[in-house]
């Protein structure tokens, strides 16, 4: 058998970071439906939400920084039939703007699409108080809300759009960095269904996110190990897809999660209470711990904390040894 | 209208008489006089918007629907009770001619602005209100709002204050003193009139006023008296959220017969 670090695994191919596909999606939206209005909080050069302002000024809010008053302002749009996008850094929106989202967006069930940018510590440099990971906590618990976590520029662009028509409130949690490429153009993929990337009987491994790619990658380390891994991306983490969940804890008996978040509240919390509920099998996580992180290169960081497809093979090993 | 507030309140055991009180005068003159609406189409596109942020005197709002024909006046006694569609503060699902679900205080006059963009992007001429309590203004998000309505010129917006003087743990000189309260408004940008909250003329002439002006936001800052109308509840901060016992509510009841406003 191989070494595991000798294993010559995918292609890393670098396509468009998931904030730049939603800056061009977003464009592409302004021009078909005259109601998409957008609203930011003086991050649009980041969340790449400018191109909509300089392509249709008039439907375009820059709120400056006040991320509670931009929620509120995005909720009073759509009571009058708009579809308002608003926009920041996760950390930001989803902390700053809670009460907001819970009073204003989620208890109407308004027709608001909350969509932030720099989620995760694959921020970087820039350290705690930019990097998003209890966001998909935040969001998951407010009932109503939709919650994606798109894995490159292509799932971004089309979940997004899926979002726009989807008439309720929805997180999409977009990231700073370059994502590796993982759909083919035309692959079709549906919000609400997690989409099988790899299909194996030994263990199944849940990513979203940029742990998609690490998951791929872990996979192809495990099978060099005799171990047929399933890896899903399941960009949608609510609703969750729980029969997928069902056929894959049949199937394989054991489940790894993976998230650019931490181990409370988010996928892993979502997925194990799911299985718990369904057909429970041994499930390890693979998330940051009940810590911060610090500032440091995005790929020290996963490093570092746990994230890379090095920790979901340890995880995937110690899930299918607990079978 | 007062009789009403306090035969739900008494029923319901819970509830917010004080400041329902000190509103009432101010929403029935817009209701009556000044919205364009339509109770049979409570959806109808076209309405005014009226967003009640100071969402605890929600009985005052739905005494004044009920009485436009938004619901039928029985409705009123199921306040608070399971299923009603009155709930505890305004639930815009479940109650027609309920613009915003409020009680979090702070949060309206920001989706007020965003009614009004509304209107200016779909180039419709209805009109926002949004009545906000005095100790609301405490909350960083109204003034977050103030400016942001004043930057952008939101003219087709009126926010009245109620300035019954009173929040829930006592006077607001004592709480969080906010005086001069014009002169912040006005300092940020907007078009300000004080009035006597429950003197009719100067409500309708102050309304009037509001829709006269072009360029800015207007604010009409109404000085009222917590709980108008009951000689026990007026300026008695006990009544903020608590409701008329049985013995009360018939003594407040046996007051208002007595006399007209």
């Amino acid at each position: 058998m191989k070494d595991a670090a000798m294993v010559n695994v995918r292609e890393k191919k670098l396509g468009q970071a998931t904030r730049d596909a939603y800056g061009d999606v977003l464009v592409e939206l302004g021009r078909e439906n005259p109601d998409i209005v957008v609203l930011d909080a003086d991050l649009s050069k980041s969340t790449k939400t400018a191109a909509f302002g300089k392509a249709f000024p008039d439907r375009f809010f820059n709120c400056g920084i006040q991320e509670a008053n931009m929620v509120g302002i995005a909720a009073g749009l759509s009571y009058c039939g708009k579809i308002s996008f608003v926009s920041s850094f996760a950390c930001f929106l989803t902390c700053k703007g809670y009460d907001q989202l819970r009073m204003s967006v989620a208890f109407p069930s308004a027709n608001v699409k909350v969509v932030t940018s720099h989620g995760g510590i694959s921020v970087g440099e820039d350290g705690v108080s930019q990097q998003s990971i209890e966001d998909f906590a935040l969001m998951t618990a407010l009932p109503n809300f939709y919650v994606i976590v798109p894995a490159d520029g292509f799932s971004a662009k089309a979940l997004i759009r899926q979002a726009a028509c989807h008439k309720g409130p929805v997180y999409v949690r977009c990231g700073r960095p370059k994502t590796p490429v993982i759909y083919d153009n035309g692959v079709r993929l549906q919000m609400g269904k997690g989409s099988i990337l790899e299909e194996g009987k030994d263990v199944g491994i849940i990513a979203c996110g940029l742990l998609v790619y690490e998951a791929l990658q872990a996979a192809q380390i495990l099978l060099v190990k005799g171990i047929r891994a399933s890896v899903v991306d399941m960009h949608t983490i609510k609703p969750l897809d729980t029969d997928l969940i069902e056929n894959l804890a049949r199937k394989t008996g054991a489940l790894v999660t993976c998230e650019e978040h931490s181990m409370y509240g988010g996928l892993s919390a979502t997925v194990s209470q799911a299985a718990a509920r369904i057909h429970p099998v041994p499930i390890e996580t693979v998330a940051i711990k009940d810590t911060f992180a610090e500032s440091g290169a995005p790929e020290e960081l996963f490093e570092h904390y746990g994230l890379t497809a090095k920790h979901i093979v340890e995880a995937a090993l110690k899930a299918v040894q607990r079978k | 209208m007062r009789k009403d507030i306090i035969r739900m309140l008494a029923k319901s055991k819970s509830g917010h008489p004080g400041g329902s009180l000190s509103i009432i005068d101010i929403l029935t003159v817009l209701y009556y006089e000044f919205l364009r609406h339509d109770p049979k189409r409570p959806h109808w596109e076209d309405r005014d918007r009226v967003i009640l942020s100071k969402g605890h005197a929600a009985p005052a709002l739905y005494a004044v629907l009920a009485h436009t024909g938004y619901f039928p006046r029985e409705t009123l006694l199921t306040l608070r009770t399971l299923g009603s569609i009155l709930q505890g503060h305004p639930d815009q699902k479940r109650t027609p001619g309920i613009e915003a679900s409020t009680g979090s205080l702070g949060q309206g006059l920001s989706i007020a602005i965003g009614c009004a963009l509304a209107a200016q992007v779909s180039k419709k001429d209805f009109y926002t209100y949004v009545i906000l309590s005095d100790g609301e203004c405490n909350e960083g998000q109204t003034w977050e709002a103030v400016m942001s309505a004043a930057f952008r010129k939101v003219d087709n917006l009126t926010a009245i204050v109620d300035l019954n003087a009173h929040q829930l743990d006592g006077s607001t000189k004592e709480i969080l003193n906010m005086d001069p309260v014009p002169d912040k408004w006005k300092s940020f940008g907007w078009a300000a009139q004080e009035i006597d909250g429950h003197d009719y003329r100067q409500i309708i002439d102050a309304l009037s006023w509001a829709r006269s002006v072009h360029g800015k936001p207007t604010v009409i800052l109404a000085r009222t008296v917590k709980g108008k109308g009951i000689s026990f509840m007026e300026n008695n901060n006990h009544y903020h959220g608590v409701a008329p016992t049985p013995d009360e509510a018939e003594k407040a009841l046996a007051e208002l017969e007595a006399k007209t406003f």
